[in-house]
């Protein structure tokens, strides 16, 4: 799905964007908004804006957001959505504290027990998807509810360990060599697979197949519930993740940790140029958007608006990227 | 003298009218005059543009270029809605229906009565229904019933009400006939000639010729986008008709079929096939090598066993065998498999044989894509565009570029590529829903010869034509399906267009079942 | 066959039953679960519980006719909870504190109803102008405004708290009898005089409240021809636009009318926290999603109805009574409530297996 230019007659920038498909454009459009957020943070709030402090910290923060969108949008990307990421990462990060207790030697269970949550989740809600035939919306706004129920109840019946064990919190928060956040590698070690598995793998191929066109993909012969699992299953994982890592952030796992991801998810992957109805869209797309919506959020606080404003340039920033990513289809048409 | 003057004056008169969709033009510079007081039949090929021109006048399609007069007052046509405004009508084939609103909500739904509140008069929109169905002599219709719990031919009832609920100068019925039965067909012809008497206009489309030729005034034909003759009706013969419909001798388009062979080995084997309600008791063989037409007029069941087959279908009863071995098809994905090898063109392309923003080279390999992958599992680039560039060559796609979207190509392109995306499994057993509807002659041509070629190599097509004279062309046997049974099998010299209509009509005067 | 016409149809009341379905179940779970919350609690038929049952609905209520008003088009509003915040902080900021001694100010109570009906509308107004002419998908486009609204909420009313005045908050959540001039059947009431005395003493004001809010604007609208036309651009907006439905003014009535219904909503939370909260509608947008779904709204459109998402609010709503009655642990309450929807979402899907064409399930 790479796009050749005809560089024959000389290269020209509106050319070459002219010659690009409409999930390449946004592609530019989101990594331009990116550099347009740091000159004018540089420009007009602090010259620290740019320097590489300042961003290495944005950036590890991004991190835990960029897990979750990895996951969310490949949902997307079918034409599903997943509305249970508050309790998947909360139940997981809950879990893992106990089941790890504080000590490093138990963190492999715990992150196992956190992972096979994630895995389970996303079997649950995509059967439910692929053979239900539960719209995803209200099948996963269920289960986060149930999700929720169940950490309550774990959380609340017995006394718990909440402490995550040194080595996680380290995970989290470590930044290597004065630069590079272990957090980030995290990051790119998913973002390298989710790379993979949606541009260069049989099942990425698939995924925007059926989110295009589900019935063309069937008639095809594809195994289209075995997609939908799939992308739910690898949401489900991604979320349980998160979930460690922002356990290791704050240095312990608490109920309502999640909640403040669900919407910014979502509005990483539109921002990042994926459409909300399936079918299209970047991976490389999907980061520029979660460093978008973390980079606001960081220039939001350096000048200390009040969060009013901060959450109404949110939308708006929301809406902006929205019509550009629709003039662009406009054009076309 | 002044009354006459204006009865001259054409109630429509849409002149060389263009409008192209991407690469296909749907029409070119295409005439159609029509008077008032008179039914005015269109009648034309698949694709040949009948569509494309009423939905221009009825507002649906923007032309591009051209000019329409209603009334001798050139005017453009914005919308439907304005469309209704100036007295055009149309019942299309994609039924307008609303099937969670009641009859009576969709007929009125633009202007439903009022009470003094600006509340919409329930008892009184019954009673309007019932007035309005009472005079137009359909019977037993329950104003209150919702749509989507009546069955297809008391739909198409109800959407003919509705667009005569708007008094319209000008209907237009666009196969607004070929889901009723007889009896409904009279009804709806008693209608139609009440508007025409009123001195109104009817412009009437259907593909059964019976009908045209009985309530009919004026005939214009259409090919590829272009009106190729306009007479009163009963001025030209058939014969004449018919050849310009398809502007060529019928028996040069086919490759030649081999001798009659004698014992094929049977490939697909279906025994007691049912799907309630729409399948009965299906028998029958496809040998290898062999080309098995699957005739009728649409809706008898074709489709649904064509899908059966490729196990779509839930429930479905009967034994299938392939090659000898029996086998249980749960889904699409069984059914491509390498062990039964089967392949479907399905009947739209545009929503169930492509995904049309993908590019070229993602349709093509999405059969296949699970034998492209290097051992990391990931999908093995040269593999992949040798596999696009020998589809390409194989079907002869004119493409500019595998990455351009296959929304961009033309409709004959489009349905090579979907053709060709089911070559590249080695498939053997085809399975064919109309493969050559809506394409262009050329393209028609190329499918006719690959069809030929598929089955000299030892595939087996089952192929359901809605057109006769591809059956009688391609085909080795036909199997006419009625009712969704198969009523009439026709061998050899049988295979002629009047023994497919005859047995699509559930008439057998040559009975003899094998 | 025009002799064999009426086959396909129903008689009355079996062809009812079957159209609204879903609805029925709705009601049929929120009176089983009446049920069990009155044979648990022995005080259930006392004018207290029911007034407190009835008040603690009434906001879920009005969020899910919102959240109604606009599924039946096909869209989704995930700005429910925000302009709910909204409004509750606006109203919050307008009432003003009369001084020491001076009675309170009816005419400042009707400038901000009338000023937060207005909001709410017009938050609903902005919805659907994005949706429709910016040509944007539902959800995404309230997301967004969403956020923009939550932002308007937390200016007005930054830190939670605010002036509300007392009697606001009475009207709307006590008893009728509550609200009568005292002695207004008589000082000794006596036989029917009696009677309504005590029939009144039963009756929430908010239920009142909420039969008014649907005489005036629900039924309207649904037996309006602008209600006719929602609902035909959710069955098929197509076929709609091909009847000459007017399908852009319908859809964006559709979102005026949910903002104004989060508005209402707005305004009873109000009077029901008489205070003001920034962050106090955020929870009602997904549940609103939850009970339109329980109430037999499909989430494709063009059927279902505020009826059924009453029952499904109210029926939400005893869930914590029943498991407070019957001893359960406080701490599996969200367990049971989740458990509950997503039975019930589930319970849904059970038409599947009835699909006989594969495709049909994808389309």
């Amino acid at each position: 799905m790479t796009s050749e230019t005809n560089t024959s007659k000389g290269f020209s920038i509106q050319g070459w964007y002219r010659n690009l498909a409409r999930d390449e454009r946004s592609v530019v459009i989101s990594y331009s908004m990116i550099i347009l957020i740091i000159i004018a943070g540089a420009t007009f709030i602090t010259p620290n804006f740019a320097s590489p402090n300042f961003l290495t910290q944005q950036l590890r923060i991004a991190s835990f957001l960029g897990i979750i969108a990895a996951g969310q949008m490949a949902v997307i990307l079918t034409g599903n959505i997943d509305l249970s990421i508050p309790w998947t990462l909360n139940l997981a990060a809950v879990v893992a504290t106990s089941v790890a207790a504080g000590q490093n030697e138990n963190l492999a269970f715990g992150v196992g027990a956190a992972i096979a949550i994630g895995l389970i989740v996303g079997l649950v809600n995509g059967v439910g998807v692929a053979y239900l035939r539960i719209p995803s919306m209200v099948l996963t706004l269920g289960v986060n509810a149930v999700l929720k129920g169940i950490t309550v109840v774990y959380t609340g019946s017995a006394p718990q360990f909440q402490q995550t064990p040194e080595i996680l919190s380290k995970v989290a928060t470590e930044i290597l060599f004065g630069f590079l956040p272990f957090a980030v590698i995290i990051w790119a070690l998913v973002s390298l697979l989710q790379y993979l598995v949606l541009s260069r793998s049989g099942l990425g191929r698939k995924t925007y197949a059926v989110g295009n066109n589900e019935i063309a993909s069937y008639l095809s012969g594809v195994k289209t519930p075995r997609v939908l699992i799939m992308v739910f299953v690898l949401s489900g994982v991604l979320n349980a993740l998160a979930g460690l890592m922002l356990a290791g952030n704050a240095g312990r796992s608490f109920n309502e940790m999640g909640d403040p991801y669900l919407l910014p998810a979502i509005a990483a992957v539109v921002v990042g140029g994926t459409s909300i109805l399936g079918g299209s869209g970047k991976y490389v797309g999907t980061i520029a958007g979660v460093i978008i919506i973390r980079l606001l959020d960081g220039a939001l606080n350096i000048v200390q608006v009040s969060p009013a404003a901060k959450d109404v340039t949110f939308g708006l920033v929301i809406l902006a990227m929205l019509f550009l990513y629709g003039r662009a289809e406009k054009v076309r048409e | 003298m002044e009354k006459e003057l204006k009865e001259k004056i054409p109630l429509l008169e849409a002149s060389l009218v263009s409008k192209r969709f991407g690469n296909t033009i749907a029409l070119n510079e295409a005439t159609l005059v029509c008077q008032p007081g008179s039914i005015h039949a269109l009648v034309g090929e698949n694709g040949a543009g009948k569509s494309t021109l009423i939905k221009i006048v009825a507002g649906v399609v923007t032309p591009d270029s051209g000019m329409i007069k209603i009334e001798g007052h050139e005017s453009t046509i914005q919308s439907p809605a304005d469309a209704a405004r100036k007295g055009i009508v149309p019942v299309f084939q994609e039924l307008s229906l609303l099937s969670d609103l009641t009859v009576a909500e969709n007929i009125f739904i633009v202007n439903p009565p009022r009470n003094q509140f600006g509340l919409i008069n329930r008892s009184k929109l019954k009673e309007q229904t019932e007035a309005l169905c009472a005079g137009l002599g359909i019977e037993h219709l329950d104003p209150n019933a919702l749509i989507g719990e009546l069955p297809l031919a008391q739909r198409q009832l109800v959407e003919i009400a509705k667009a005569l609920s708007h008094d319209p100068k000008l209907l237009i019925l666009d196969e607004g006939t070929s889901a009723l039965s007889v009896q409904d067909v009279e009804v709806v012809f008693r209608m139609i000639r009440r508007i025409r008497d009123q001195g109104r206009s009817v412009i009437f489309i259907s593909h059964r010729m019976s009908e045209v030729e009985e309530i009919a005034d004026t005939l214009t034909i259409f090919r590829d986008g272009e009106d190729v003759g306009s007479f009163p009706m009963g001025t030209v013969s058939h014969e004449e008709m018919v050849r310009l419909m398809i502007g060529r001798n019928l028996d040069q388009v086919f490759p030649p079929k081999p001798a009659p062979a004698q014992e094929r080995e049977a490939m697909l084997k279906v025994e007691g096939l049912s799907w309630d309600p729409k399948l009965h008791d299906i028998n029958l063989t496809v040998g290898k090598g062999e080309i098995v037409g699957l005739g009728g007029l649409d809706g008898q069941g074709q489709g649904e066993l064509l899908f059966a087959l490729f196990g779509v279908l839930r429930g479905v009863k009967g034994n299938i065998r392939v090659d000898g071995q029996r086998v249980k098809i749960q889904s699409p994905s069984i059914a491509a498999s390498k062990k039964i090898g089967m392949a479907l063109i399905p009947e739209d392309r545009k929503t169930e044989g492509l995904i049309l923003p993908m590019s070229i080279g993602s349709n093509a390999v999405l059969t296949v894509i699970d034998r492209l992958l290097s051992q990391f599992g990931l999908v093995d680039r040269s593999k992949e565009s040798k596999t696009i560039k020998k589809m390409v060559e194989q079907m002869q796609v004119k493409l500019e570029s595998n990455n351009a979207p296959v929304r961009s190509l033309s409709g004959g392109n489009q349905q090579k590529v979907v053709i060709g995306k089911w070559l590249l499994t080695e498939a053997q057993i085809y399975l064919l829903h109309d493969p050559t509807r809506g394409i262009d002659v050329g393209t028609k041509q190329e499918i006719y010869q690959l069809m030929r070629q598929l089955a000299d190599d030892g595939a087996s097509i089952l192929f359901f034509s809605t057109e006769l004279s591809e059956l009688v062309g391609m085909c080795d046997r036909v199997l006419v399906l009625y009712e969704g049974r198969i009523f009439r099998e026709l061998v050899n010299d049988q295979i002629n267009e009047e023994e497919i209509v005859s047995a699509a009509l559930g008439l057998n005067s040559t009975r003899q079942e094998s | 066959m025009v002799s064999k016409m009426n086959s396909g149809q129903r008689p009355g009341i079996r062809r009812l039953i079957f159209r609204h379905f879903r609805v029925l179940i709705a009601f049929a779970i929120m009176f089983a679960l009446m049920g069990v919350t009155a044979s648990l609690n022995k005080r259930f038929f006392t004018p207290a519980v029911i007034t407190s049952t009835s008040n603690q609905s009434m906001t879920l209520i009005f969020a899910g006719a919102a959240q109604t008003s606009v599924v039946i088009t096909g869209g989704i509003d995930l700005s429910v909870g925000s302009i709910i915040s909204m409004c509750n902080s606006l109203a919050s900021a307008l009432f003003i504190e009369p001084a020491d001694g001076e009675p309170v100010n009816i005419a400042n109570i009707i400038f901000v109803v009338v000023t937060v009906l207005l909001a709410g509308a017009g938050a609903g107004l902005i919805n659907g102008l994005i949706v429709v002419y910016g040509r944007l998908q539902p959800i995404i486009v309230t997301l967004a405004t969403s956020s923009i609204f939550s932002g308007i909420a937390l200016f007005l009313r930054p830190r939670p708290g605010g002036y509300v005045p007392r009697i606001y908050g009475d009207i709307l959540t006590r008893r009728v009898g509550q609200l009568l001039p005292e002695n207004a059947f008589g000082a000794e009431p006596m036989g029917l005089m009696a009677f309504l005395e005590n029939v009144f003493d039963f009756i929430p004001a908010s239920f009142i409240f909420l039969l008014l809010v649907l005489l005036v604007v629900w039924i309207p609208f649904r037996r309006s021809r602008l209600g006719l036309w929602v609902y035909a651009v959710g069955s098929n907006e197509g076929a709609a636009y091909m009847s000459g439905v007017n399908v852009n003014f319908a859809k964006v009535s559709a979102y005026v009318l949910g903002g104004l219904f989060a508005g209402i909503g707005g305004l009873f939370l109000t009077a029901q926290t008489l205070t003001g909260d920034a962050n106090t509608g955020a929870v009602f947008t997904l549940q609103s999603i939850a009970i339109v779904v329980l109430g037999g709204t499909s989430l494709f459109g063009g059927s279902g109805g505020v009826a059924g998402t009453i029952a499904a609010a109210i029926a939400l709503r005893f869930i914590p009574n029943i498991l407070f009655f019957a001893r359960v642990n406080p701490l599996q309450q969200p367990l049971w409530e989740g458990a509950v929807i997503l039975l019930a979402v589930a319970a849904g899907a059970s038409r599947i297996f009835t699909v006989r064409n594969r495709l049909d399930t994808m389309r």
